[in-house]
């Protein structure tokens, strides 16, 4: 009973993570997937996303202190703040070309981070941000601690919602547009359609839908500090998971980031097998992953779920 | 007769090159005008500049007397003039049926908060428009490739394919860059079918970049020849054929 409690609250904990993740792999697809965005600063837009939902929810005598406002509206801010970001960002480096935004990016989720670490005032700095709220915790069922459960449901719901409303957008004349500008900006252009602004906007959407990533994840810990939205964790792994799972396809992220994250949890368990922690095994871990990622471009270069093709 | 284009001597260099110099050029309205040239003339930049790829360094472009220099090709587009690519630019992820779709322009399902909230209206859109497309394919004979990706097409029913996106427009300008490079007999029938009808027909005014002479004495009048980057004569095509400034510039004959 002992085994099978802790097994359950473990796959809890595991699914919470994976549905932050599958947003985070989502938004990746709106931008990369549709429209071929080439963005390596996810971790800006899920820091913002985070720390906003945070400062706005934080009891006032927290540190630094909130303004106590319900759970609900934190994590619907979270997707407006972030996007603002975005579109700021994408005003000055969409018309790049993508391995120039690609460097953009970089530089820009590295000044989100070193903003989160310096200024204390707003972020308590390196210490980070306690007592965030988590709703659920503490709710029993029957005696049996129900608040990861059902924080896991409201992510699931979060995840399926946001999954239907860029599934509707990628069939619409919207993502039409946008794998039309994919394939040929020129072309795309020749043909009416305003490359720029559709870039933006998909750049934004996608970088709302992280924003939401980062309000998921602080309500689920409860705590966060800059350290969370190293690029390895918040970037790396994201793009992993949805070049894994299948660019283009919303399906794909989602399953990316399952598959991807329980090879991560599984080698994280196999490393506590030995008596003796094992020199460097979290950098073979980070090798693993590439490792597989290596394996599924050759087997299967479209990913786990490939695009849809009509 | 009233011009739909008149482009007003532009000139654009690539650093040392200079691709076009003083060019005058004008596109009667309802017309069919080859513009033809040896290899170098400065056609294809003609045409970027004319479309908006291009800002021309002096001069300037009018469409139906307005001054459209330097637009955006997007802007072009809604104002009326459409272009096919000299290298097939097809979508190539995409099918024949969704590169036609994507085409015509004030589509509400482009907008997010529509194609979200307002799915009925989006559906109904969609509706004429596939069957839009589905007519201009029966037109260019690719009905049966509709489900087929754009990348997959041979190089000639790519040529048709941008055509068919051109027919997908409002646009009542066609700027073709070489439709005929590539194609063969069977589909340049049909390719010239469709220019015909749809000049007759529905009115368009072509210009037409090619190299394909026979393609040109058939459908061109007139016919603009352009060498080092401006043009050099105008006429039919017989009239053309018997200039010796013409001969020269494609034979490489003594300069005058």
């Amino acid at each position: 009973m002992e085994l099978l409690l802790g097994t359950g609250n473990y796959l809890v904990f595991f699914l919470t993570i994976v549905s932050v993740y599958a947003l985070l792999a989502l938004g990746l697809n709106v931008q990369w997937g549709y429209t071929g965005i080439l963005n390596i600063g996810i971790a800006a837009f899920f820091a913002v996303g985070a720390y906003t939902s945070a400062l706005l929810t934080a009891p006032a005598t927290a540190q630094p202190p909130g303004l106590g406002l319900p759970v609900a509206v934190g994590m619907l801010a979270a997707m407006p703040i972030a996007g603002i970001l975005a579109l700021g960002i994408g005003l000055i480096t969409l018309n790049l070309r993508s391995d120039y935004l690609a460097i953009a990016s970089i530089g820009i989720a590295e000044i989100v981070r070193l903003f989160l670490k310096n200024e204390e005032w707003l972020t308590n700095g390196v210490r980070g941000m306690a007592g965030i709220p988590r709703p659920f915790a503490g709710v029993e069922v029957f005696g049996w601690n129900a608040g990861g459960a059902l924080y896991l449901g409201l992510g699931a719901i979060i995840v399926a919602t946001v999954f239907i409303a860029l599934q509707i957008l990628y069939r619409a004349p919207w993502g039409r547009a946008l794998r039309a500008i994919r394939d040929r900006e020129v072309a795309a252009e020749a043909m009416g359609k305003n490359v720029l602004w559709f870039r933006l906007q998909s750049f934004v959407l996608g970088s709302a839908v992280m924003g939401l990533a980062g309000a998921v994840y602080a309500h689920f810990v409860g705590f966060i500090s800059p350290e969370a939205f190293a690029p390895l964790f918040a970037t790396f792994i994201v793009w992993v998971m949805l070049i894994a799972g299948g660019s283009g396809s919303n399906l794909g992220a989602i399953v990316g980031a399952l598959a991807i994250w329980a090879v991560w949890s599984v080698t994280e368990l196999l490393g506590r097998i030995p008596e003796e922690p094992i020199a460097g095994f979290g950098a073979l871990r980070v090798f693993l992953i590439g490792l597989l990622l290596q394996v599924i471009l050759l087997l299967r270069p479209q990913g786990i779920i490939p695009e849809p093709r009509e | 007769m009233n011009s739909a284009l008149s482009v007003r001597s532009i000139s654009k260099s690539f650093g040392g090159l200079r691709a076009v110099r003083e060019c005058s050029l004008e596109i009667a309205e309802g017309a069919i005008t080859g513009l033809i040239g040896p290899n170098g003339a400065g056609k294809t930049t003609l045409f970027n500049i004319i479309c908006g790829l291009f800002r021309p360094d002096s001069g300037n472009v009018h469409l139906r007397g307005r001054d459209v220099t330097g637009q955006p090709a997007h802007r072009l587009f809604h104002r009326g003039v459409v272009r096919t690519f000299q290298i097939p630019h097809e979508f190539a992820g995409m099918t024949v049926l969704e590169n036609l779709m994507l085409v015509p322009a004030g589509q509400s399902g482009e907008n997010v908060f529509r194609a979200w909230f307002q799915r009925p209206r989006v559906r109904r859109e969609e509706h004429a428009i596939v069957k839009r497309a589905h007519e201009v394919l029966d037109v260019l004979q690719l009905g049966q490739l509709s489900g087929e990706l754009a990348g997959n097409l041979s190089g000639g029913q790519k040529k048709l394919l941008e055509l068919g996106r051109a027919m997908m427009s409002d646009a009542k300008v066609v700027l073709l860059d070489e439709p005929a490079a590539g194609v063969n007999r069977t589909l340049m029938k049909t390719l010239n079918a469709a220019i015909r009808r749809l000049n007759t027909e529905h009115n368009y005014t072509f210009c037409i970049v090619e190299h394909d002479m026979n393609f040109v004495r058939r459908m061109c009048n007139p016919v603009v020849v352009m060498a080092e980057g401006a043009t050099l004569a105008q006429g039919t095509m017989d009239e053309i054929m018997a200039d010796q400034r013409v001969l020269d510039a494609y034979l490489g004959g003594r300069r005058a």
